[in-house]
């Protein structure tokens, strides 16, 4: 599998490099849907800049990287193309070996309830089989890859190329078994964005889950375990952050990155929730909303790890998932990255209800945004609320997706419990709902 | 085109026997003291008929004037529409004199008997054919005159019972009162010196006034019989700043943004006067087209020379078949360059970035020296630092000292200052991104679409001195030479400030808070929702609800504490 792998990674390149080279790079890095004031290249440069004029770079509102991009890109500014490419290569890479050892993983649970018949006879048809699980990694490496998103993502050199690059290798090292890597990569990735913060629990589940150690509050190998993969990880985080503190010494990338995050000062149009929000938010409710609005993003975290516990690969999709919907900066490239695992779950494609229509509104919103960016901003005959309707619909989309999905994999163990055709009291078909 | 008018001249002698219809139209140009132009269209057309026959052939005549005419029995209509004041301190007096907003006044036939009637008609109608509010018009405006508005045309009858007169002041002037007044023209808007009326270029002076003047009138010298004479006017003074940018340049092109090609075919005269009593020996101001042609009118009690352009004759328009005259003043070059100069400007187009642009400007013909160069840019104006660039003749030029504090939202405006030097008699322009922000409702000002204002910058410098400076500041000078301290004697200091920037911002919807507010926390519940009910729900086989009487026996059964149904 390594050679189409291979080939994969040269197209992917090739699409890159072209598109570097030509005249859309320029307009592509100044696009509000795939940059944020989080991650775009113009402010790296600009930090550096100020850095170089000896300011400090977060002096000013416009730099909001952490430190450890300003000290990584000083070094590789004249190589940034090669780096950016570099980046999506190693995500690829790594989410293709991770869904491997899961599929791995999956067969080998599979094997074991067969055996011991713990599935109903009717299932025949949702069991999975090798072959048809076999080209799955290369079609997630395929899906990140040649997905328009990432290469937009990639030819704006935004940022976000390397925060995903972080969060596929801490999977890759949380399906591999590492804790302690496992535990660094998830520092290295809430140090860039608080947000994957949430997917501590997750990983914690799976790693719980490998070792065989059951998920009891009154198992005290639960409660080892827990504290020393949750000290890895604070203690990685607290390194980070006294390396940063060092790099400049000061405090002030504090507020600058954690704090504009969780504050939302800046009301450039993304397309995410945010910013038409809190532009037309009335002052005295401000603070409530942007609380309400973070919260809401940490807070199915609980609820989701006490469903899926079983299945933790599952729950980092949907965390992934809900971290780009629903965090205040999002850009197409956060999006990217949850998209590439859509083919692991294949399998479920005959429970999904909503994805034809799911798709269609995800491309026409796509195909809108910048129709209705340049309508507002350079022809000046619509305005924002057109901009903002695309921004919700594009949502509306996203959430259906997810919460389809979840649907669909929710169902498909139901069925796996009870039987494929179920019948009623009376013999005839049943229909299955959620009560 | 002679042979296609020769034909219309034929045609109009050969129909001549009952109605006759001679159109003249002209245009003159005067050149005002104080630098402005003023320009006065008179179009006239004479009608031959005899209304107690009964039948009214109108061939150039304009048929609803004519109509109108005929059932009011109105002998003498006089109506003027004039935008601004003329003033007469500056400007001379007006060929034919309006005052400003509208003025009506009208001669009945003395076989009228409801006069007031017929007033109140004659206006009601008139208000529809100028598209005007001529209707305002009622008896709260309008006299009778005993003495002042004798009639101007022939005719005896004097009795101040047939006249009445009326004045709107506030009547505004535009297009809509433009467009019908062109179409009782004869060749309308399409030929002859009528094209030269478009409104876009007449409505922006400072002067424009348009009238309409019906009187019966001698047929000729002898006054055997009486035609009736229909005059439309147009005066207008174009400004010198306004319409002419500043500089003593007029041109018909200038003015109205048309060049003459062709006189109206349907007129017999069609002459162009300019007036040059003031430039004999072309000292003053130079025409051109040069014309041979040159009459000496008594107007207004003097008497003025004036170089007449033929539009009728085809040469008049020479090898281009256009007419543009141009008059340019000699303008006397002794104005002081100064030293140093600043100018700025916003470049780009859209409300996402967009650029600021600093010119310097050092008019020394051997000399460089440095200057400081402050910036403040309000926050809502995100600065790209790493995009400043300064360049001086084309090559690059760096400031050897530079001081950026960039800003903080909402506490801070960005702050920069270079020490640039400036080369010799060159221009060095300071350009540098910015990114417009969306700022929160309640941060916009009132108007937010008139803008932001950026402040002007600040261009500190010792400017190389031609004589000997006084570094002695105890000495009795006067006020306005001892503001700035001077502490060498080969400069002075020298500080220049330059144009403040209007910014648009991108807007939010103002009108929308409780819509916004309501349909994006919909968006965060159906993701809540779906997600809640996927966490709290759980499968399980639909089963068909009994039919009512089940269902009553089964709360019945429930209550007995009995098995269901």
């Amino acid at each position: 599998m390594a050679a189409p792998l291979t080939l994969l990674i040269i197209v992917a390149v090739t699409i890159r490099a072209v598109l570097f080279r030509s005249s859309l790079a320029e307009l592509i890095s100044e696009r509000v849907e795939v940059v944020s004031p989080l991650n775009a290249w113009k402010r790296v440069v600009e930090g550096l800049a100020l850095l170089d004029l000896g300011v400090s770079p977060y002096a000013g509102d416009v730099f909001h990287e952490t430190p450890l991009i300003i000290y990584f890109f000083h070094f590789v500014i004249d190589y940034a193309e090669i780096v950016f490419m570099i980046a999506d290569a190693l995500t690829a890479v790594a989410l293709y070996l991770a869904v491997k050892d899961y599929n791995k993983t999956v067969f080998r649970k599979q094997k074991y309830a067969l055996e011991a018949e713990r599935y109903p006879l009717d299932c025949v048809e949702l069991i999975r089989t090798p072959k048809e699980m076999y080209y799955i990694p290369l079609k997630v490496a395929m899906f990140y890859l040649l997905n328009p998103f990432t290469i937009l993502s990639c030819v704006a050199k935004s940022t976000c190329g390397l925060n995903n690059a972080v969060i596929a290798l801490f999977i890759l090292c949380t399906v591999k078994g590492s804790a302690l890597m496992s535990a660094i990569f998830l520092a290295l990735a809430t140090y860039q964005s608080i947000y994957p913060l949430t997917l501590f629990a997750p990983a914690l589940l799976f790693l719980l889950q490998r070792l065989y150690i059951p998920v009891n509050w009154q198992r005290s190998s639960f409660w080892l375990f827990t504290t020393q993969y949750a000290f890895m990880y604070l203690g990685s985080l607290c390194v980070m952050v006294c390396l940063s503190f060092f790099l400049l010494s000061s405090w002030d990338f504090l507020s600058s990155v954690y704090g504009f995050i969780l504050s939302v000062p800046d009301l450039t149009p993304n397309i995410g929730l945010f910013w038409y929000f809190f532009a037309e938010m009335f002052e005295h409710f401000r603070l409530f909303f942007i609380c309400v609005f973070q919260i809401n993003v940490f807070f199915y975290t609980i609820p989701l790890s006490v469903k899926l516990k079983e299945h933790p690969v599952f729950l980092i999709f949907m965390q992934i998932a809900i971290i780009s919907i629903f965090k205040s900066y999002p850009t197409v490239g956060d999006i990217a990255l949850y998209m590439a695992f859509l083919p692991a779950w294949n399998h479920l494609y005959r429970f999904l209800r909503n994805i034809f229509l799911v798709s269609v509104v995800l491309l026409a919103c796509s195909a809108l945004f910048p129709v209705l960016w340049h309508l507002w901003i350079y022809a000046g005959s619509a305005n924002s609320n057109f901009y903002y309707a695309i921004t919700l619909l594009f949502n509306v989309a996203q959430i259906l997706l997810v919460s389809d999905y979840f649907y669909a994999y929710l169902r498909r163990e139901h069925h796996l419990t009870h039987g494929l055709y179920l019948k009623r009291k009376d013999g005839s078909e049943a229909t299955l709902v959620l009560k | 085109m002679a042979t296609h008018r020769c034909n219309i001249f034929m045609l109009a002698f050969v129909l001549c026997g009952l109605t006759c219809v001679f159109v003249r139209e002209e245009l003159v140009i005067r050149p005002l003291h104080s630098g402005d132009i003023y320009a006065s269209f008179q179009f006239r057309t004479l009608w031959d008929t005899d209304f107690l026959r009964g039948i009214s052939h109108y061939r150039l005549f304009p048929k609803s004037l004519g109509q109108v005419i005929s059932k009011f029995s109105v002998r003498e209509l006089h109506i003027s529409f004039t935008q601004g004041y003329w003033r007469t301190m500056q400007w001379g007096q007006p060929f034919l004199p309006s005052p400003p907003g509208a003025e009506l006044w009208v001669w009945f036939q003395d076989t009228v008997t409801d006069v007031d009637g017929a007033w109140k008609e004659l206006t009601n109608v008139l208000s529809g054919i100028f598209c005007a509010s001529l209707n305002f018009i009622d008896s709260t405006n309008t006299v009778q005159p005993s003495a002042s508005f004798k009639p101007l045309g022939l005719g005896n009858v004097t009795d101040q019972r047939f006249l009445r007169y009326a004045v709107l002041p506030r009547e505004i002037v535009c297009t809509e009162n433009l467009t019908p007044w062109k179409k009782l023209l004869p060749c309308g808007s399409k030929a002859g010196l009528a094209v030269l009326m478009k409104s876009e270029k007449l409505f922006h002076s400072s002067f424009h006034s348009q009238a309409l003047h019906f009187r019966p009138v001698c047929q000729d010298w002898k006054c055997k019989s009486t035609v009736l004479e229909l005059r439309q006017t147009l005066n207008v003074v174009f400004d010198l700043h306004t319409s002419g940018q500043g500089k003593r340049e007029w041109s018909l092109f200038k003015m109205f943004s048309r060049t003459l090609t062709e006189a109206c075919p349907l007129a017999s005269s069609s002459k162009v006067y300019v007036d040059v009593t003031d430039n004999p020996q072309g000292e003053l101001f130079e025409l051109s087209p040069t014309t041979p042609l040159l009459s000496q009118v008594v107007v207004l009690g003097d008497r003025r020379t004036y170089s007449v352009y033929d539009l009728t004759n085809q040469a008049t328009f020479g090898q281009t078949r256009s007419l543009n005259m141009l008059l340019r003043w000699r303008a006397a070059e002794n104005m002081l360059r100064p030293l140093l100069h600043g100018e700025r400007y916003v470049a780009g187009y859209g409300l996402q970035t967009g650029e600021i642009h600093t010119l310097m400007y050092n008019n020394h013909p051997y000399r460089a020296f440095p200057v400081l160069l402050l910036d403040t840019v309000p926050w809502y104006l995100r600065l790209y630092i790493h995009t400043l660039t300064v360049t001086s003749k084309g090559r690059d030029n760096k400031p050897s000292y530079i001081h950026y504090q960039p800003s903080k939202d909402r506490l801070r405006p960005h702050l920069l200052e270079m020490l640039v030097q400036l080369p010799p008699n060159s221009v060095t322009e300071v350009t540098v991104q910015f990114e417009r922000a969306l700022l929160k409702w309640t941060e916009y000002t009132p108007d937010p679409n008139h803008g932001f204002y950026v402040g002007s910058s600040v261009i500190s410098a010792l400017v190389p001195s031609v004589v000997a400076m006084d570094t002695n500041s105890t000495r009795e000078c006067p006020l306005f030479s001892s503001f700035f301290p001077c502490k060498e004697e080969s400069s002075y200091f020298m500080r220049v400030y330059t144009e403040p920037l209007l910014v648009n911002l991108p807007t939010p919807d103002f009108s929308m808070p409780y819509n916004v507010i309501c349909l994006t926390c919909t968006v965060v519940a159906v993701g809540y929702g779906s997600l809640y009910n996927l966490l709290t729900r759980t499968f399980q086989v639909e089963e068909p609800s009994p039919g009512l009487a089940k269902r009553l026996a089964n709360i019945i059964r429930r209550l007995r504490g009995v098995p269901l149904l």
